[in-house]
């Protein structure tokens, strides 16, 4: 089986697992316990939440752990909007379900909120609104990468302009961590969210990065852990683990670029070749992303059939592949539902070889031609 | 709570434990503090006929903190005269004793204990 | 094995946290390094392998509280799980009213969440329970208004180990069309919880107090009758809606073994427990001025939390450094305030300073025991031939009578 679905989920690094083992294994306490065993669980978190920090240029006091970015997500969207009760909240069109869905809960109840449209390769057009609309949006959330295009958003630019109308800014970058260099404090963000799992560290732990002059609402609440922000008992060894993978995604992010940006373009020179569209083929994009349909073909029948020869790729984000809907993303782009519905991801990680992308496209080709011969047939 | 190892070594081995006779009129008892409050402090102070402490005794319930300054003064205390003993300061206790900002009280405890026993004896003298 | 020998400092916290067990460890490990896949990836393999080996950690779950794996949804740990049930559940019943029942002495998760629903405009009960730690059924039955939509009442207490009557708790709301939840954080692997019988709806779940990891655990929510709550979390649509965000694969399966074992092992286990816990308590209890904090029939064996009298609680913490334990809960040790829940059981300040929680568990040897009742002896002893108090005391002096010179 070739994995080829890195943006879903990455395997832990075995350097990672090393440095989790112990805690997977050797008796450790509740990090919050006044003993031994409690203050060396203790000094472990702290020292992942430096590694956190400093993978970001970030201070580790700004570092908050979570679950999943999911959980970063909400609890930046629902914290805010708890904390000021008249925020406008404006996110891009393209943003993960978890970012979208619960500023329209909260738009349910009430709460102003704008969407923020992109153009057709992808990218997000805040100049698009009128003054007058940006000058009513308090808080904006954009992500940094999208997950299914791979295009890499001008958060720099978007910053500027959120800044000239006094919009506070959140940055989802579970998909920038490790593909591109990140600056928290650079950037100017109130807040961040990176998760573990993108960047081969355990599942089931990631963070928000924040930037302590906005107020929180805490999500959950009950001991008063990570600084009153994110009450429960850490998870010790997948936060060890997570300091760890930060480490790491910090110090290779260029030879990681390098490596797949090479295999990125004999990947999509081959799709174009069979007469692909790659989706923001003209935006900046991250190395490791290709996202594509072939005329005729609908997704899921053909990542179907990809998975039976030994293929694993996605149709658009994990969480929405249980349904047949087209992506939300590419609709923002202005993409026909029918393209959108044969559209493939191929997501490549630190292990993807040359060999794998020719053995794929061999596959591709195959299924492909199998495909249409089938629809001919049904015709 | 990180505690220093003078604190520790005070703790471990406390100096000058035990009381002294309350009634004798030539020692003069400190006591302070409250149980609710999670500090009680006992401190005697023994004077020779030319003035000078000679012995000093102390019981504390309390932290490791607590502990360690009344033990402390203890060994201040033997040899000054009760004027000199009422110069001690509660700064000079935390500096000897490294206390962390959230145990000062200790040390400002065990400076009223020594006025406290100081006044108990002058009391007698009058 | 002689203390020598012995690995410092012997673990008596188990209520805090468990180690994992080696044989759930050797589970999860796989799901780590081979078995990644994210299980909402449905488009293959490694999404699927993930997806099976979540649901049949869903079967466990359910089976070692006799639930259908439909009713457990998976959260980061119980903290969650009770933010989740009692907001969720507030919110989604608000239409029946705006009044909360709990209990003063429930986890800080749990009054935590009931406060913020004070802040979102409810109104909450705190039913403060009996000198044992035990809830009073007619005092329950008397803070019912007819528009309390939730009760939230703990299996097991975390700092004393009683066990409240969670049977009746429940017939009541049940009466009075009122949802239930109960958190059974360090209930599993101790008592035997049948939720085809017991009447309660919604029930928390952590692994880490049951051997498995940290960072994972479940809410029950019932079916039959069904109970609906309001998610918290957004986004992919995991957890049928109740609950979004990537699951930890590895984490699930750690807490699908970890509850196995429980239910395997549960009966021989509490066996032995109640047999150190009984060699404990007549050991500690030698001690004069000791008391023992919470009923001592209706409780787990794993947990004896004790007041020494005369003695302050930092000191005896510091001098008891050869044993892991929490002076109250663990995630209030890092104040110095006295326990609430020694507080609300009447407790004075000063014997709840002095409260230490030993609780034991799968690994903890009979000699690891012993060795502790030597230690506290000896070390009650040094700290109250120190104190003033126990003078005062062995003087007769009462010390209720005394003036103190309040600092």
């Amino acid at each position: 089986m070739i994995y080829l679905d890195h943006n879903a989920t990455t395997a832990v690094h075995p350097e990672v697992l090393k440095t989790m083992m112990p805690f997977l294994e050797a008796q450790y306490g509740n990090p919050t316990a006044n003993h031994r065993f409690g203050r060396k669980a203790r000094t472990a978190i702290e020292e992942a939440r430096e590694q956190v920090a400093l993978s970001v240029n970030a201070h580790p006091s700004q570092v908050i752990f979570t679950a999943s970015g999911s959980e970063a997500n909400n609890m930046i969207v629902h914290g805010v909007a708890n904390s000021y009760p008249d925020t406008h909240f404006a996110c891009s069109a393209i943003e993960h379900p978890c970012v979208s869905k619960p500023v329209e809960s909260l738009k349910a109840k009430g709460m102003a909120m704008t969407k923020i449209p992109v153009n057709n390769q992808g990218e997000i057009q805040i100049s698009d609104l009128s003054k007058a609309e940006l000058n009513k949006i308090s808080f904006l959330s954009c992500m940094a990468v999208n997950n299914e295009t791979g295009v890499i958003q001008d958060l720099p630019k978007i910053v500027d302009v959120a800044n000239e109308h006094n919009i506070q800014v959140h940055s989802d970058a579970v998909q920038a961590l490790g593909k591109t260099r990140l600056d928290f404090d650079a950037l100017g963000l109130a807040a961040m969210t990176i998760s573990s799992h993108k960047i081969y560290g355990p599942q089931g732990v990631a963070a928000l990065i924040v930037n302590r002059k906005i107020d929180l609402q805490p999500l959950i609440l009950g001991g008063g852990q990570e600084s009153g922000l994110r009450s429960g008992t850490e998870n010790l060894a997948a936060i060890v683990g997570f300091g760890k993978a930060c480490e790491r995604a910090r110090e290779n992010v260029v030879l990681f670029n390098e490596s797949l940006s090479q295999l990125q373009a004999y990947l999509e020179g081959e799709l174009r070749k069979i007469g692909a569209t790659i989706f923001g083929e003209k935006a900046n994009r991250v190395a490791n992303t290709t996202f594509f349909s072939i005329k005729g073909i609908d997704g899921v029948t053909l990542l179907t059939a990809l998975d039976r020869v030994g293929f694993a790729v996605a149709s658009g984000s994990a969480c929405s592949s249980n349904n047949n809907e087209p992506s939300h993303v590419l609709l923002a782009m202005n993409v026909d539902e029918e393209t959108a519905l044969s559209a493939l991801r191929v997501s490549l990680g630190l292990t993807t070889s040359l060999d794998d992308i020719k053995n794929f496209i061999g596959a591709l080709k195959k299924e492909v031609e199998r495909l249409k011969q089938l629809t001919a047939m049904a015709a | 709570m990180a505690y220093s190892n003078k604190v520790l070594d005070h703790y471990e081995n406390p100096r000058n434990v035990g009381s002294l006779d309350k009634e004798d009129p030539n020692v003069g008892t400190g006591m302070v503090g409250a149980p609710a409050c999670g500090d009680v402090m006992k401190l005697q102070i023994k004077v020779s006929d030319a003035g000078l402490i000679e012995d000093a005794k102390f019981k504390t319930y309390g932290c490791g903190s607590a502990i360690a300054s009344s033990s402390l003064v203890t060994e201040w205390l033997k040899g000054k005269t009760i004027d000199e003993a009422a110069e001690i300061k509660n700064s000079a206790i935390a500096e000897e004793l490294e206390l962390p900002p959230v145990k000062i009280h200790c040390s400002v405890l065990a400076e009223d204990a020594i006025k406290a026993a100081v006044a108990d004896l002058k009391s007698k003298k009058k | 094995m002689n203390n020598e020998q012995r690995k410092m400092p012997i673990y008596l916290d188990y209520s805090s946290t468990t180690p994992v067990d080696p044989r759930v460890a050797e589970k999860m490990i796989p799901f780590i390094t081979e078995d990644f896949g994210n299980p909402a990836s449905r488009s293959h393999a490694y999404g699927w392998n993930a997806e099976k080996a979540v649901e049949n950690a869903r079967k466990e779950v359910a089976l070692l509280v006799n639930a259908d794996p439909r009713e457990i949804v998976w959260t980061s740990g119980a903290t969650e799980s009770n933010n989740l049930a009692i907001k969720g559940g507030s919110q989604f019943y608000s239409t029946k009213g705006k009044h909360i029942i709990t209990c003063s002495t429930e986890h800080k998760a749990v009054i935590d969440a009931v406060r913020e629903m004070e802040r979102l405009g409810y109104e909450a009960t705190y039913l403060t329970p009996e000198p044992n730690g035990l809830i009073d059924l007619d005092k329950f039955k008397a803070a019912i208004r007819p528009d309390t939509v939730l009760t939230t009442v703990m299996m097991v207490n975390n700092e004393i180990g009683v066990v409240q009557d969670i049977e009746s708790i429940g017939n009541i709301c049940r009466e009075n069309n009122i949802i239930f939840h109960v958190d059974a954080a360090q209930a599993t692997g101790k008592v035997n919880i049948d939720l085809e019988k017991l009447p309660v709806d919604l029930m928390s779940f952590s692994a880490h107090k049951t051997y498995g990891p940290k960072g994972i655990g479940a809410l029950f929510v019932r079916r039959k009758p069904r109970i609906r709550i309001e998610a918290q979390m957004h986004g992919g649509g995991h957890e049928r809606g109740m609950r979004s965000g990537t699951l930890a694969t590895h984490q699930i399966v750690g807490m699908g073994e970890a509850f196995r074992l429980a239910r395997e092992e549960m009966d021989k286990e509490n066996e032995r427990v109640c047999q150190l816990h009984q060699r404990l308590l007549k050991g500690l209890t030698e001690i004069e001025e000791t008391y023992v904090n919470g009923d001592l029939d209706a409780r787990v064996p794993h947990n004896l939390n004790v007041s020494f009298n005369f003695v302050e609680g930092e000191s005896l913490i510091m001098a008891i450094k050869d044993i892991a334990v929490s002076s109250g809960s663990a995630c209030t040790s890092a104040s110095l305030e006295p326990s609430y829940v020694l507080r609300a059981l009447g407790r004075s300040d000063e014997l709840a300073h002095s409260s230490i929680r030993f609780s034991i568990g799968r690994f903890t040897q009979e000699s690891d025991v012993d060795f502790t009742i030597e230690l506290v002896k000896q070390k009650i002893g040094k700290l109250r031939e120190l104190s003033p108090l126990w003078e005062m005391f062995k003087d007769g002096v009462d010390l209720e009578k005394v003036e103190w010179a309040e600092h």
